[in-house]
């Protein structure tokens, strides 16, 4: 595991974190949803928030911050945020790139693509390029087997891919440079 | 063409969005329900109509419902499992794409039913565009007067959620779902007491699979004796089964439950055949159920030919059958080799695990050891006597079914291709080569097992 | 009030009592009867909603009641599963379910150090006597196990998590006995782990009970450390008056000479201690003059403290009388007894 792979668990050289008026509207709205007493429910959805506002990742200051919204104790928001593969601990390119090696992927190819990637970008699974611009991530199955192999960067799926589909894909991201969150519409 | 029920309109053009799917007839249940029933006569209906539980355990759908508890003044929910995580699984995703006011529709019937004021989509969190194409046809429903106060002057009132996880398989373990949907780690709960008497918010709850909620539509409209006309016996209905792996034509099928298994695998209606030599395998329903070979597939050891039916694919108990499931199905080629595969399950149930029993927590992670050591041609013959003990001491001892379900594909594929497992450790060098197989296939030297 | 047979013994319960519960009635009430108590590493009867995880104390149900004869499929957890009029249990008499047992205390093993030479729980640990109950003599594991730098959590406290078995018992009581919970479980699967997350002191009246609860040397009290193998120091009951709300001032002070080396609460039979103390009386009265002695603590386990036979009771009006000759001590019944 490389240094980058570890939750980072000081707040040391760590930029502090504050909702924008956005997303703090937003989670007022999801809080709002649950029974009296239950904001706890809003924790994930807001956590997904504050992901995608902090760089894509949960700093020690974010999950704070979402503790102090919600009125929890911070360890409270640790152990969940801990507990889901999507919430990253660690800081992340611009780019994570998730991609599925479970059996029915694997069947139609995603060891393979799995190893090209890992041989474009020079990086094993759980590191980041040097330019900050991806990162890559094995993930369990997305649910996308009959269009497999097949990863998942930000909201969106890319599916059926070959080496030829993901080197273009790469190439278009790179041109892009614009992070991609799971919350993007 | 086989008949189709819920699928019966997904082609048609603008049936995501509500006037489309209205002018094909959506919410017409919702009237009928509404105007005409009574709760406890839609209740009746799904009884009647055979429903099971479309999300793997096929648990009957008006049985679970009659077990809702109702003391006074306790709000009851209605919970929708969109976790859907189960390796071969993505009907759901399909049937929330393309037809999502079907599900809005299926959940206002059966909270209706229920009386349930507040009901939930628990989305796996990688939909997370799947969880936005859901809001925007709540929205919209809402709009119209389906959702929200009063609804068709019937004084029903309901709101529906959708609410996002973060990954992890085990939240589509129900309780683990409701402990998520309270802001928790997924950690499935100690039965009893069951959701249906202490469920969300420690409330009365019915969690469904998406599919269930949606046959609840037809159900209503046609009369539950209508829908136990399709199918066979116990297997009522149809099933939408997720087709995957080495086949021709993947995708997400609408089969009446019951049809032969060779024609679903063979026949360009569906599968279309093998993508490659031969067939080798298959998993029928989800990562979770027994491997079987291909020729146990397609007939039961009695030799009579198997159906896509709960009781079909289960003939012969685990020893010659498997099961249904969750309708994930994927098959294998002669190109595969059935060690990796298993390493490849194992590995998933490993990361899967929540942690919290001892037998799952560890045993998930030896098996991923000491099948990782077999594949990579570092195995020895006793490895396998001791795969199947410690799949065998995971098995029943868990608190939830993730450590059975971690257990069966290892006990399958042992119990029917041992012989391949013994080649891993014969063949040492051979297996090095990741692709061993695709360049030659494995020449089984025994007949299917019967452990 | 329901019946409950467990391993042919039958005994009447209260409603509501779990199985777990119902065994130990039967072994408090006849201690030749113990064998029917299930091993229980993460239940503590002091803490709501513990137990479940550990599986140590599964059962075999032949029969489920009076009412619904059937049996049940699967094995139960008995510190969570509640008693029914007419219920069948097996504990020891099931082979099957020993298996099973065995089977749970090997996961329990696969990643545990096995360093009890070097660990401070060694002689009180729960791990160590269950092994010994219902373990092999050697693991059939062979892969490196799983392991984590120890850490002080707190100037009184030290966790080796590679001991842990998560068993959540210190969460619980950090939970419920405790005024702010800073620690838990964090990340998932077999990568789970007791820990504060950021580095933070756990810092609380009463945060010393987390030794107490943990049934292996994961927690182990760093006033103590390494000061002397449990065996060698003599526990005897003690008191004071404590001012902290909600301690009794009712501890075990485990002495060597009249050096007071450790103090913790009072364990019974079950490893449960019987009141939780404050860390004052734990760790800032490590005096033999602020306590009064009541008199050896009765070590009713079968640890290797027992072999010390502090627990005889009557030690002290023997010495008051004139010393017997060895005759007259062979007469004597009570000493017979034992």
């Amino acid at each position: 595991m490389s240094a980058r792979t570890r939750p980072v668990t000081t707040t040391e050289g760590v930029r502090p974190f504050a909702f924008s008026a956005t997303a703090l509207a937003e989670c007022r709205e999801l809080i709002a949803r649950y029974p009296e007493g239950r904001s706890k429910s809003a924790l994930i959805p807001i956590l997904h928030i504050a992901q995608a506002e902090n760089d894509g990742w949960l700093s020690v200051n974010a999950m704070d911050a979402v503790a102090e919204l919600l009125g929890l104790r911070r360890i409270e928001v640790y152990e969940v945020a801990s507990f889901y593969s999507m919430f990253n601990l660690h800081p992340v390119g611009t780019y994570v790139l998730d991609v599925c090696r479970t059996t029915p992927c694997m069947l139609r190819g995603s060891d393979e693509l799995i190893a090209h990637l890992e041989k474009k970008l020079g990086i094993h699974p759980g590191e980041t390029t040097k330019d900050g611009m991806f990162t890559l991530k094995t993930v369990e199955c997305l649910g996308s087997c009959g269009t497999g192999p097949m990863l998942q960067c930000g909201a969106r799926y890319h599916e059926d891919l070959t080496v030829e589909k993901v080197d273009r894909l790469i190439d278009e991201l790179r041109a892009r440079n614009q992070r991609a969150n799971y919350t993007d519409r | 063409m086989a008949r189709k029920i819920l699928f019966e309109h997904i082609d048609k053009p603008g049936i995501r969005g509500l006037e489309g799917y209205r002018a094909h007839g959506g919410y017409r249940s919702v009237e009928k329900a509404l105007r005409t029933m009574a709760p406890e006569a839609v209740v009746e209906e799904v009884k009647k109509s055979g429903l099971r539980g479309r999300g793997g355990a096929g648990f009957p759908t008006g049985m679970k419902w009659s077990f809702l508890a109702k003391p006074e003044g306790v709000p009851r929910y209605l919970v929708v499992n969109a976790d859907e995580s189960e390796p071969g699984t993505f009907k759901d995703r399909y049937l929330m794409e393309r037809i999502p006011h079907l599900l809005i529709e299926g959940m206002v019937t059966s909270s209706f039913a229920l009386g349930a004021n507040t009901a939930f989509i628990y989305i796996r969190g990688e939909y997370f565009h799947v969880a936005r194409i859901l809001e925007q046809a709540i929205g919209e429903a809402r709009a119209a007067g389906w959702l929200g106060r009063n609804i068709l002057g019937s004084g029903f009132d309901l709101d529906i959620h959708v609410q996002v996880g973060a990954g992890a398989y085990i939240c589509g373990e129900e309780t683990a779902l409701l402990e998520s949907l309270e802001g928790k780690r997924g950690n499935p709960r100690l039965k009893p007491p069951f959701p249906a008497v202490k469920g969300l918010y420690q409330c009365p709850t019915v969690v469904n699979n998406v599919e269930t909620i949606a046959a609840v539509v037809p159900i209503v409209n046609d009369g539950g004796e209508e829908y136990a006309k399709v199918g066979v016996g116990r297997s009522t209905g149809t099933k939408l089964i997720s087709a995957g792996g080495n086949i021709k034509r993947p995708g997400v099928y609408e089969i009446e439950l019951g049809l032969p298994c060779d024609e679903f695998i063979n026949s360009d209606e569906y599968c279309g055949g093998v993508d490659g030599r031969a067939f080798k395998a298959v998993v029928p329903g989800g990562s979770s159920v027994p491997i079987v070979p291909y020729e146990l597939f397609l007939r039961t050891a009695k030799g009579e030919p198997r159906l896509m039916s709960y009781e079909s694919l289960s003939d012969g108990g685990f020893v010659s059958g498997t099961m249904l499931g969750s309708g994930g199905f994927y098959a294998y080629n002669d190109a595969q080799c059935i060690v990796r595969s298993t390493w490849n399950h194992a590995r998933f149930y490993h990361h899967e695990s929540c942690g919290q029993c001892s037998p799952c927590r560890e045993g998930t992670g030896w098996l991923d050891k000491v099948l990782e050591r077999l594949e990579l041609g570092e195995g020895r013959a006793e490895d396998i006597d001791l795969l199947w003990d410690i799949q065998r001491k995971i098995e029943g001892n868990t608190i939830c079914p993730l450590g059975d379900a971690a257990a069966w594909p290892v006990a399958s594929a042992i119990r029917h291709f041992r012989d391949e497992f013994e080649y891993h450790v014969t063949h040492r060098e051979k297996v090095k080569d990741p692709r061993h197989f695709a360049r030659e296939p494995f020449r089984r030297t025994a007949r299917p097992q019967t452990v | 009030m329901p019946k409950v047979t467990i391993d042919g013994i039958t005994i009447e319960v209260p409603e509501g009592t779990t199985i777990l519960q119902a065994a130990r009635m039967i072994g408090e009430r006849n201690k030749a009867d113990r064998y029917v108590v299930p091993p229980a590493m993460c239940y503590y009867s002091k803490l709501e909603t513990s137990g479940g995880y550990c599986r140590t104390c599964l059962v075999k149900v032949p029969k489920g009641s009076d009412k619904d004869p059937r049996p049940m499929p699967k094995p139960v957890p008995s510190c969570r599963t509640t008693v029914m009029d007419g219920m069948e249990v097996a504990n020891t008499t099931d082979p099957t379910l020993i298996d099973a047992r065995n089977g749970v205390v090997e996961m329990l093993l696969i990643n545990h150090p096995l360093d009890c030479p070097i660990c401070d729980q060694a002689g009180e640990c729960h791990l160590q006597d269950l092994s010994y109950e219902n373990g092999t003599a050697a693991s059939r594991y062979e892969f490196e196990r799983r392991t984590f730098e120890p850490i002080d959590i707190g100037d009184t406290i030290k966790l080796h998590m590679t001991r842990c078995i998560l068993c959540y018992r210190c969460v619980k009581v950090a939970e419920q006995i405790t005024d702010g919970r800073v620690h838990g479980v964090i990340n998932r699967g077999d990568a789970a782990e007791i820990s504060t997350y950021i580095e933070q002191a756990i810092d609380n009246d009463f945060s010393g009970n987390m030794i107490d609860v943990c049934p292996v040397g994961a927690l182990t009290d760093r006033t103590f450390r390494f000061a002397s193998r449990v065996w060698f120091t003599k526990p005897m009951d003690a008191h004071r008056d404590c001012e902290t709300p909600g301690c009794d001032g009712k501890v075990v002070l485990w002495l060597k000479g009249d050096e007071v080396l450790r103090v913790t609460g009072r364990k019974d039979q079950w490893g449960e201690v019987e009141s939780f103390i404050c860390n004052t009386c734990r760790y800032d009265r490590k005096d033999l003059a602020a306590w009064t002695v009541e008199g050896p603590r009765n070590v009713d386990r079968h640890s290797v403290i027992s072999q010390g036979h502090y627990h005889l009771k009557r030690t002290q009006p023997l010495l008051t009388a004139p010393a017997p000759n060895v005759p007259e001590l062979a007469k004597r019944k009570d000493l017979k007894d034992r």
